[in-house]
């Protein structure tokens, strides 16, 4: 299978994302001067869906390599995968493509002309026939990350689907049906990639700590259960304050405050369960784990302040909204990701050249992410305060004090493209100059 | 309805948030029509300002994006009222 090509596609479209994130940000702040040369409104969806496909992409392609080591993959099923990831790889580029050409017509995250979502629909279906096949054959199911990767994989369809239900004229006649359709696929769409990534992430706790338990405990199945029902019903703060039913606030309100509790646990035990000497032999893979429990631990208090409805009353339609997004697919995804990735092309085993490189993309990345996350989080309260409590209508007086945070928050974008940079463009030259891990 | 079509073509929720939910590079759209603002509104559709790109519309596509406007307006009000809030913190919006 082209593992390798995927893997430096998915690359390839985080790059991007950086790219064209910290572009947008200069537009934003000078659209006088730049809303002509590079237009905000262009730039958003391709960062925005460059995100969305390093993630989603970067995320199956981790879980294939991983299960093709646990159970060789056999070569019909590699035949449907390679198909979807073909159709997968050409659709994208089709959509970057239209958005060049400043042509949209869907919706936010998935603003590319609707018909383009079903080559990717048969390309998920295709994935998950492939993948299905082999799940189904699988004689060990109980590790619970083979779990989670199916059900990523079978939710995110459900999602995609639910995701453009408003070809429905139907859905449609309804401004409120609409919108609360919309971010209800959106947020389930969230929790789908989430089962397939945090899959990966505990596939790794069990490889580089070498104790299987981590996977096959009470407690982990459990977890299970509740990110599910998160995945389900955890989408209710996205619409607080659209009037729909109050059943979905308070279920939504219930069911967020306990998910991530349970992954921080879950992290921690593996901390301890982990020699000295496994730590020393998969160092950088370490550390983007770890990173990614700092970052889950920051953004569980954002979530948690973002779903008490009072609170999301001052938070909701402002930068806090964000910094909880980006907090989450950069500080969470990104780093369980690039743990995966640095697994697979074996960067542990890099020279000291490489290895320092990565160390100090690394570190670059994780000041510049904390700058940037606190900067919208500030400018998220100022504006919450100036528009809920002061009640400043007029847009531009309401927005002044919060440029300053802005400036420096895009300054920081230039960290984190750095950053991630060195990162992205050392994992590539792994990639290029060795076999992966499980080949 | 045309004015959703345009809303989408025209990709205006990277700027534009309604209910909260989109861009933030301009104001939020939700009751822009029952506001003051809503011959600003017409007049910033049309030709854009010093933030905000020219689209290029006809008068019948402003028109058309404006009564989009005005039935997304008379769904609610994007801002939640004190009023609104339970003791629990919890909203109570029906």
């Amino acid at each position: 299978m082209r593992y390798k090509v995927y893997l430096i596609f998915s690359l390839v479209m985080l790059q991007v994302a950086l790219l064209c994130g910290v572009l947008s940000s200069y537009s934003f702040l000078y659209p006088e001067t730049l809303k002509n040369i590079v237009p905000f409104q262009q730039l958003r969806p391709m960062h925005v869906s460059a995100a969305l496909f390093w993630i989603i992409s970067a995320a199956v392609t981790s879980l294939l390599v991983h299960s093709n080591h646990i159970a060789v993959i056999k070569t019909a099923n590699k035949r449907l995968i390679n198909t979807a990831a073909g159709i997968w790889a050409l659709t994208i580029t089709v959509i970057f493509a239209y958005y060049t050409m400043n042509k949209y017509g869907g919706r936010e995250y998935w603003e590319f002309p609707p018909w383009l979502g079903i080559p990717l629909l048969l390309s998920w279906i295709l994935l998950m026939v492939g993948y299905g096949i082999y799940w189904l054959n699988l004689k060990n199911k109980k590790p619970l990350y083979q779990i989670m990767w199916a059900t990523g994989i079978l939710f995110f369809l459900l999602t995609f689907i639910e995701q453009n239900i408003w070809h429905i004229a139907w859905i449609r006649q309804s401004y409120i049906r609409e919108v609360t359709m919309q971010w209800k696929a959106n947020g389930s769409m969230v929790g789908a990639w989430n089962q397939m990534i945090y899959g990966t992430s505990l596939y790794m706790m069990v490889k580089m700590s070498g104790d299987k338990s981590i996977a096959e405990n009470k407690k982990v199945y459990a977890f299970y259960f509740l990110s599910l029902s998160n995945l389900m019903f955890n989408w209710g703060h996205h619409i607080y304050n659209v009037p729909t039913a109050s059943w979905v606030r308070h279920i939504s309100y219930f069911i967020s405050m306990t998910e991530w509790l349970f992954l921080i646990s879950m992290i921690q035990s593996f901390k301890l369960k982990t020699s000295e000497y496994n730590k020393h032999k998969h160092l950088i893979c370490y550390k983007f784990i770890i990173a990614s429990e700092v970052w889950l631990f920051l953004n569980l208090l954002l979530a948690i302040m973002m779903s008490i409805p009072a609170i999301n009353k001052y938070t909701h339609g402002t930068h806090i909204t964000v910094a909880h997004a980006m907090g989450t697919t950069i500080g969470i995804n990104t780093m369980i990701l690039l743990g995966s990735i640095g697994y697979i092309c074996k960067i542990d085993t890099a020279s000291v050249k490489v290895k320092k490189a990565v160390t100090t993309g690394y570190n670059i990345a994780q000041v510049s992410l904390l700058i940037f996350w606190l900067c919208l989080v500030v400018a998220g309260l100022t504006k919450g305060y100036r528009s809920r409590v002061l009640q400043i209508k007029d847009f531009q007086t309401m927005m002044t004090p919060i440029y300053p945070f802005l400036k420096l928050f895009a300054v920081a974008g230039i960290g984190l493209l750095a950053g991630m940079g060195m990162i992205i463009y050392n994992y590539l030259k792994q990639l290029y100059s060795k076999r992966l891990h499980h080949e | 309805m045309k004015g959703a079509s345009i809303w989408r073509e025209k990709n205006c929720q990277s700027c534009h948030q309604l209910y909260g939910l989109g861009g933030y590079m301009g104001p939020d759209l939700t009751n822009i029509m029952s506001s003051k603002a809503e011959n600003n509104a017409r007049t910033f559709i049309k030709y854009g300002t010093g933030k905000m790109p020219n689209l290029h519309l006809n008068n019948e596509e402003v028109d058309n994006l404006v009564a989009y406007l005005s039935w997304i307006d008379k769904t609610g009000k994007s801002e939640v009222n004190d009023s609104n809030i339970h003791w629990t913190g919890s909203y109570i919006i029906k």
